[in-house]
């Protein structure tokens, strides 16, 4: 029964994560990631996945898919169905599945966020739709492939796993919002084990749409830079196995890196525009702090959303001054936007990644096209990869909408 | 067995019988589907056939709020639905310490604006609108509803079929249970657009399309303060290569608490004999009253599941109903039920 449940419990459980998977620009998996993040590097290059001539903007992170998928339960018939965006998807989450040691089991929730979910065969369902000689041929596969929930039916049946699907589709904060809501099922006893993550794809169509707005840099995207002039988009996916911390004991599994907080707030001002002090920004943070039940004090990383537009860096700053206070003077700050690109409804889940890397691996990734600070950032940028004791990491995802949501991470000791 | 205090406390419809939840409950008391329309698809020599909301007389005065003016049909239809939800409380919402979260279930979205800003694209990305883009993001009329109300609180879209809806209702219960919000609107929503039903006709010629949107306002209220509680929605059965739609169906049916005959069944059949075949097998046995809005209203998707929630509710206000049970069996996601019921 989804409601009324019994499960609500008086002392929130603890919620650990046993397996994590990442693809982006700088490569397919944990180390692959690790290491460019480690060496600062950017992997923003020209797209070629689509006609870019008539654009303004002509970069953006784009990944190289590996020749083949990995073998799960699909068949080469379901696999052939997929776009860009499930296969990234389900890399990540093949990564993740086999770090955890999970098994098949009838009530697994998956939480995803997404903004595009399979927006390529959206497209293409649509030129073709658009012929003069109107043929359906392959259409109804599109319809069907498409759609997010899809792409989530797609991890339940390579794995072997039912269990109810939820899509969040917040903009930019989805894959924030997505881990959230899996963690807060957790919490409150809801489910034991959540499979969680966000994914998007580049495509024609968003990509078009930033570069309409003048959201894409021209020149290099250069989060908190004085003279920074837009963002770059990416594309890639994150998914968490996120299970109790009773749970993850009896199994014996190997722990990652604990959640511990979570905040979402909506920012009423504009539909793609931030209020300027960031207003909401400090309500999510704020609240992801509640619950973590910690100070900005015992932050010792923040993985800033940090688009390098000048609204949103600029809103966001004064809203991480305003929620650190005192602490913003020594509190190191980045944007790995700088290196991947903004990757939409995988941003939030991949920087929670990266956060957990910063964790356990002990370094802060830097904001590497950094040249000229932004004078209204009260905290330190981090502009080189840094060695470092992080034992508490919060992470920031806004998106149009006004969709601001906050995690915090612990390291696992 | 847990007894649940979330309460129902307003539902409002946007739906092909106009604007309101008396032109939905008039439609349906007269017993005739809704008149059928076309809508043109280019290059395709016969229409679509549909079944569109009317233009609303009189035109609110919200369509022509900022956030609302250049807004596709989705977001004026969801606030709409929203706000006659909300009823009275919508004042509440004023002194800025109520916290109003809203829940939006979409299985398309923003059909309209994507459609029209992707054909912009293909003819040339240098002149493709700036200010259609951001209304083609899933959560743009969510966004538009939060502005209006004036509300920060928590904000998810959800994109599923439309089961979801009842899903949404679910979130909506646990956020208040945990006292993140004061209230909660939980709305599905739908545009009409060539594209959409299209998709459709591949699937079936014979499914009439519709939009519109549907709205829950729910609170958590001690027992007996407010006449409808949400009394169950089961787990979410997914139709997988182990588990086929009927046996989603038969499941989902199998968890409610027994009906009887002093129940009102709002199912999700649609008059489509291929579509509605599973869910039709499952509830062949129902000996109380049901009612099928489908059937008159057409294939309106997640604001479908959103009518059949309000109608049942609408029931049990004015009828003579103990319960009304919601059942979902949706188009490539999962089956799942709700039971409504009315307080003694």
């Amino acid at each position: 029964m989804l409601f009324p449940t019994s499960h609500q419990t008086d002392s929130p459980a603890r919620v650990v994560i046993t397996g994590a998977g990442i693809i982006t620009a700088l490569g397919q998996g944990w180390k692959a990631n690790a290491e460019g993040f480690r060496a600062g590097r950017t992997a923003i290059r020209p797209v070629t996945l689509f006609d870019v001539s008539r654009q303004r903007v002509k970069v953006a992170a784009e990944l190289d898919l590996p020749a083949s998928l990995p073998s799960t339960f699909l068949q080469p018939r379901d696999l052939r169905r997929m776009d860009r965006a499930a296969k990234m998807l389900l890399l990540a989450a093949y990564e993740a599945w086999g770090q955890s040691g999970w098994s098949p089991s009838e009530d697994l929730p998956v939480v995803l966020g997404t903004t595009s979910g399979g927006m390529t065969l959206g497209q293409d369902y649509y030129r073709q739709a658009i012929q003069p000689r109107h043929s359906h041929r392959r259409q109804p596969t599109r319809v069907l492939h498409y759609q997010p929930q899809r792409q989530a039916l797609d991890l339940a049946n390579a794995f072997g796993f039912s269990g109810p699907i939820t899509v969040i589709a917040n903009a930019c904060a989805s894959g924030a919002n997505a881990i959230g809501h899996a963690w807060e099922l957790l919490r409150y006893g809801r489910a034991e084990r959540v499979l969680t993550g966000g994914y998007d794809a580049l495509c024609q169509l968003v990509f078009a749409g930033f570069d309409s707005l003048q959201a894409l840099s021209p020149t290099q995207c250069r989060p908190f830079d004085a003279h920074r002039d837009g963002l770059a988009l990416g594309e890639g996916a994150a998914v968490l196995t996120l299970e109790t911390l009773d749970y993850a004991r009896r199994r014996g599994a190997e722990i990652l890196g604990e959640i511990i907080g979570y905040g979402a707030a909506t920012d009423a001002h504009h539909l793609t525009q931030p209020h300027p002090n960031g207003d909401a920004a400090f309500a999510s943070m704020t609240a992801a702090c509640e619950t973590a039940n910690v100070g900005p004090e015992r932050i010792d990383y923040v993985n800033a959303h940090g688009t390098g537009t000048p609204l949103n860096d600029t809103a966001e700053a004064a809203a991480i001054n305003r929620w650190a206070g005192a602490r913003a003077a020594t509190l190191p700050v980045s944007s790995t936007k700088s290196s991947i690109g903004h990757l939409l409804g995988g941003a939030g889940a991949v920087e929670t990644v990266i956060c957990l890397m910063a964790l356990r691996e002990q370094w802060l990734p830097p904001t590497s096209t950094l040249q000229t600070p932004e004078p209204a950032c009260a905290f330190r940028v981090v502009r080189q990869p840094t060695d470092a004791s992080p034992d508490y990491a919060l992470t920031n995802s806004f998106g149009f909408g006004g969709a601001n949501a906050t995690l915090i991470l612990r390291r696992w000791s | 067995m847990v007894v649940s205090n979330i309460f129902v406390c307003g539902i409002g419809a946007v739906s092909p019988a106009g604007w309101g939840t008396a032109p939905l409950r008039e439609a349906l008391a007269r017993d005739e589907p809704i008149a059928i329309k076309e809508i043109v698809q280019p290059g395709w020599p016969h229409g679509l056939r549909v079944r569109p909301v009317p233009p609303p007389s009189p035109r609110p005065a919200f369509v022509s709020h900022a956030r609302l003016r250049r807004t596709s049909a989705i977001a004026q239809q969801a606030f709409a639905a929203a706000l006659e939800a909300l009823g009275d409380d919508s004042h509440a919402l004023n002194d800025g310490s109520f916290r109003l979260g809203v829940v939006l279930c979409v299985m398309s979205g923003c059909v309209n604006y994507s459609r029209r800003f992707y054909a912009e694209t293909l003819k040339d990305p240098a002149t493709a609108s700036p200010l259609v883009f951001p209304e083609t993001v899933f959560n743009a009329p969510a966004s538009h509803i939060a502005a209006l109300l004036g509300t920060s609180a928590i904000n998810y879209t959800l994109v599923g079929d439309p089961g979801t809806f009842l899903q949404g209702i679910a979130l909506a219960a646990d956020w208040l249970m945990r006292g993140q919000v004061d209230g909660c609107l939980v709305i599905g929503a739908e545009e009409l657009d060539w594209l959409t039903t299209e998709a459709f006709r591949l699937f079936n010629p014979k499914i009439i399309v519709s939009d519109g949107a549907g709205a829950l306002y729910l609170k958590l209220q001690p027992l007996g303060q407010a006449p409808i509680r949400v009394g169950a929605i089961t787990h979410p059965y997914l139709f997988s290569k182990k588990q086929t739609r009927s046996q989603a169906a038969h499941l989902a049916r199998a968890e409610l608490p027994p009906g009887n005959g002093a129940q009102l069944l709002c199912d999700g059949l649609q008059g489509v004999a291929r579509m509605d075949r599973d869910e039709q097998l499952v509830w062949n046995d129902w000996t109380g009253e049901r009612i099928s809005v489908k059937r008159f209203l057409g294939e309106g998707s997640m604001a479908a599941a959103a009518w059949q929630c309000v109608t049942a509710i609408d029931a049990l206000e004015r009828g003579s109903y103990s319960a009304a049970i919601v059942s979902i069996v949706g188009c490539n996601q999962q089956a799942i039920a709700a039971q409504f019921v009315k307080s003694q």
